[in-house]
């Protein structure tokens, strides 16, 4: 209900931002049609879609999704994140899923916030929360691709994230992307595994092949570690703290 | 006009039989399905009409549909008018009335845009400007005395019909004896042509950049660049790009991944034939008709001497090679004096591609194609063009001295060395720099009026005239510049100008946003404001670090290019990277009028503004 509630707020502000627009460049006699009109435009693309096999433990399926529809200022984003780990007799988890009205603030810069879902894709197999979210996406100097953001749980809980990647060039087709996630929270949220302060930091390299500019099947490897209460945490349930794995995915773009 | 089911037939039966009559040729199939007008033996002075139908004035009618038609040896929907595509060659005379009936058989809006032609507001083309648009199923007639000659063409001015191949050659012959004589003449249509939907092209430039930029830098040039210029230049240069979020090899937004270049409607492949007989001179009327694509146009083995430019006549300029913006025009001439076959070859400004035709005395024969040029990294210029644009406050440090010089290496012409100090004077911020070590500049002093104003014809202070442009090495061969464009007589109006008017060309790249002054269309407020007969100059500043062509409806454009008296007068002004050009305009055409870079998809993004003259 609560989602919802957000949505529909969410889906306002955007509607209005639209229409929020200056007069046309010239004052033509009615019924003639504006000489440039400018369309809204949409993509969607999985940044990462990947079959994860760690060193130790289960093997994932593992989406990074995002997709947005706008114009050049004003656009509405679907974000998310999630897994489902192979054999666990459990259903996909959306660690995010989050609806995001964004607004070009800078040349390389969006400003977003909106609503997210933590929580079981299709059952409740998962812990839920959802969180307000409000976050910048964009390409810092040295063409790095960034998307920082700030959540604030329905518990009050406030956590946030910085995600990093960068696209080295082999040929016009071979990329190596190395991509970085680093995460931290303010306060403790125990059902989630989360501690207060460093919770954790993931690392990951890349390989892909553009087969087309919309679809590049790729080979990759990540290490990850957790870190202060957050690990204790992980020990307390026996799990690992660090762990490597191997990736075999594709990016497609739609 | 019959429409076959397989393929709608270019010609009437009674236009084949003219032709083959005319020729000797047994059938159509020898034609293939090039536009009508696009006949091997072009046309002879002599006589006074083509061998082959063109439509000729002053009374035309053209009906505009989208048909199934091959192009470049593939199946294709281009939009046709009168059954070809490009459409077929429409020839006025100077001083006639023209009377040209458009009949809409699409199944949305349409226009034609005459580009070049000096006319009255309503019959310019231009939905939302002129009129309404022609409806589905209507017929408009437009209307207009002809009061020009040389070589023009036309082209739909509605959405993005243009790259569908709604396009074809306007030529008005002149009242009077030309200044040049010629035996033979043929028109050189370039287009760039995609089996991708338009609109597809656009949403690829919006939602990814460099979608269609196979030429980027990679590790390997990486190292190559280390080996020649050194490890620290090198990672100084890349490290001042990357800083910048941008690419030194964005060259053309779109390329020849997508693209196919034709000339007059053929693909290289194909090989279109321009026939001569042995010691003919020959005048070529090129026209760059593409939606997105510069071209470097040369005929390997041929002097070309130019002799218009955007069909207004110029002091001859005898060259190897010439870089034709969008929508511009030239006419060369050349004189083959051999009895052999010559390379007609346009070579896309980023080098993914090119177009060719081969001028030859018979049909069927061919030349050797030059191997294209390496694409070149974009520099300085296109560099403090970005730090004008975007980003005010870049580093200068990185443009003193330890840039200069790792650019020095960087295997950039010295040419785009020059350029350096006069882009960075559109930003202002370097302009002492400039001052304190040119003489060039105390002398352009010298010439301000007192009302802080260049003499008329002056070249200002950051332009690059001189300078054919990116990828060019002017000491391969002699290449035309803006500066070599040189009228024969002062134009009518010899009065200075009364006031500046000066407009940014400004852009994100990557979010493929472009306008003028950082305003798209859709957000300014009301047309630029010219008052009627006053004499204006206008400025365009390049902030961005592409070229665009930009294109004045209704009024000609006199390019300051330091001819003096003498400027060149044109309808669509090439402005470089980091270029300030300016252009004297007699403001005496009242009413509304489009303004706007000839990039097609520039255009469509925002690129565009309505000049009101009252």
């Amino acid at each position: 209900m609560k989602i919802k509630l957000y949505l529909v707020g969410v889906s306002a502000a955007f509607i209005f931002a639209s229409l929020a627009k200056a007069d046309d460049g010239y004052d033509a006699p009615d019924g003639w049609p504006s000489p440039i009109v400018e369309h809204n435009q949409g993509t969607a693309q999985f940044d990462r879609l990947e079959y994860s096999i760690p060193e130790n433990g289960k093997d994932a399926m593992v989406w990074d999704f995002q997709g947005w529809y706008g114009g050049d200022v004003n656009r509405m984003y679907v974000k998310s994140e999630g897994e489902n780990i192979q054999g666990d007799g459990e259903d996909a988890e959306f660690e995010s899923l989050e609806l995001l009205y964004s607004r070009l603030i800078a040349d390389f810069w969006e400003l977003q916030g909106g609503v997210g879902y933590q929580g079981g894709v299709f059952s409740d197999d998962h812990e839920e929360r959802t969180y307000g979210v409000i976050g910048l996406q964009g390409v810092m100097p040295y063409e790095i691709e960034t998307d920082v953001a700030l959540q604030v749980s329905d518990e009050g809980d406030v956590s946030a994230s910085f995600e990093g990647e960068y696209d080295f060039r082999l040929t016009q087709r071979l990329y190596v992307q190395p991509r970085t996630e680093i995460a931290v929270a303010a306060n403790e949220a125990e059902e989630f595994g989360v501690g207060a302060g460093l919770n954790s930091v993931r690392a990951g390299l890349r390989v892909g092949y553009e087969v087309t500019r919309r679809f590049a099947p790729y080979v990759g490897a990540y290490w990850e570690k957790e870190y202060g209460e957050t690990a204790d945490l992980t020990r307390a349930s026996g799990d690992r703290t660090e762990s490597t794995g191997v990736v075999a995915g594709a990016r497609l773009i739609f | 006009m019959a429409r076959s089911p397989v393929v709608s037939r270019p010609f009437s039966r009674r236009q084949v039989l003219k032709g083959g009559v005319a020729l000797g040729l047994g059938s159509a199939a020898a034609l293939g399905l090039s536009p009508a007008w696009a006949n091997p033996w072009g046309r002879s002075a002599r006589s006074t009409t083509y061998s082959y139908e063109s439509e000729e004035g002053p009374s035309v009618s053209l009906s505009i549909r989208r048909e199934s038609l091959p192009v470049a040896g593939q199946e294709a929907r281009p939009i046709t008018i009168n059954g070809t595509s490009p459409g077929p060659l429409i020839r006025l005379k100077e001083g006639q009335d023209a009377v040209l009936r458009v009949t809409n058989l699409l199944e949305e809006s349409t226009s034609i845009h005459w580009h070049g032609m000096i006319l009255p507001p309503g019959m310019d083309g231009v939905p939302g400007v002129s009129f309404a648009g022609i409806a589905p199923g209507e017929t408009f007639t437009y209307r207009f005395p002809v009061r020009q000659n040389g070589t023009y063409w036309y082209h739909s001015h509605s959405g993005l019909q243009e790259q569908l191949g709604h396009v074809g050659p306007l030529i008005i012959d002149a009242a009077e004896p030309e200044r040049f004589r010629y035996d033979r003449e043929h028109v050189l249509l370039l287009t760039d042509w995609t089996f991708e939907n338009p609109a597809s092209v656009f949403r690829n430039l919006k939602t990814m950049e460099g979608f269609y930029n196979f030429q980027e830098r990679t590790v390997a040039d990486f190292f190559a660049d280390v080996r020649r210029q050194g490890f620290s230049d090198t990672v100084e240069m890349r490290q001042m790009w990357s800083k910048m979020r941008m690419s030194s090899r964005d060259i053309a937004d779109v390329t020849g991944s997508t693209y196919s270049y034709l000339l007059n409607g053929h693909s290289p492949e194909e090989n279109w034939n321009a026939l001569f007989k042995a010691g003919e001179r020959v005048r070529l009327r090129v026209i760059n008709g593409s939606a997105m694509s510069y071209f470097d146009v040369r005929i390997p083995g041929l002097k070309m001497t130019v002799v218009a430019a955007d069909g207004q006549p110029v002091q001859p300029v005898p060259v190897d090679e010439f870089r034709i913006g969008v929508a511009e025009t030239y006419d060369v001439l050349v004189s083959p004096e051999d009895d052999q076959a010559y390379t007609i070859f346009a070579e896309s400004l980023d080098r993914s591609g090119y177009a060719r035709a081969t001028l030859a005395p018979r049909e069927g024969m061919q030349a050797d194609i030059p191997k294209r040029r390496r694409i070149a990294d974009r520099g300085m210029e296109g560099m403090a063009a970005g730090a004008m644009g975007g980003m005010q406050g870049m580093d200068h440090s990185a443009m003193s001295g330890g840039g200069m010089e790792s650019m020095d290496h960087a295997g950039m012409s010295g040419d785009d060395m020059e350029s350096m100090d006069h882009s960075n004077m559109s930003g202002g911020d370097m302009e002492s720099m400039d001052h304190g070590n040119s003489d060039g500049m105390s002398k352009e002093k010298a010439k301000t009026r007192e009302n802080g104003m260049l003499v008329a014809g002056e070249a200002q202070p950051g332009s690059r005239y001189g300078q054919a442009g990116i990828g060019i090495d002017p000491d391969e061969r002699r290449v035309l510049v803006y500066r070599d464009l040189k009228a024969f007589a002062p134009w009518p109006d010899r009065r200075g100008p009364w006031r500046e008017l000066e407009l940014h060309l400004t852009g994100n790249m990557e979010r493929y946003m472009w306008s003028f002054d950082g305003k798209k269309f859709s957000e300014v407020n009301g047309p630029i404001h010219f008052e009627k007969d006053e004499r204006l100059r206008l400025i365009l500043i390049n902030d961005t670090m592409m070229e665009h062509p930009i294109h004045l409806h209704g009024m000609w454009m006199e390019l300051e290019n330091g001819q003096g008296e003498l400027i060149p007068r044109k309808h669509t002004l090439n402005v470089k990277p980091g270029e300030r050009v300016s252009a004297l305009i007699t403001a005496d055409a009242e009413g509304s009028w489009a303004f706007h870079c000839h990039l097609l998809y520039h255009m469509e993004a925002g690129m565009f503004r309505v000049v009101q003259v009252s």
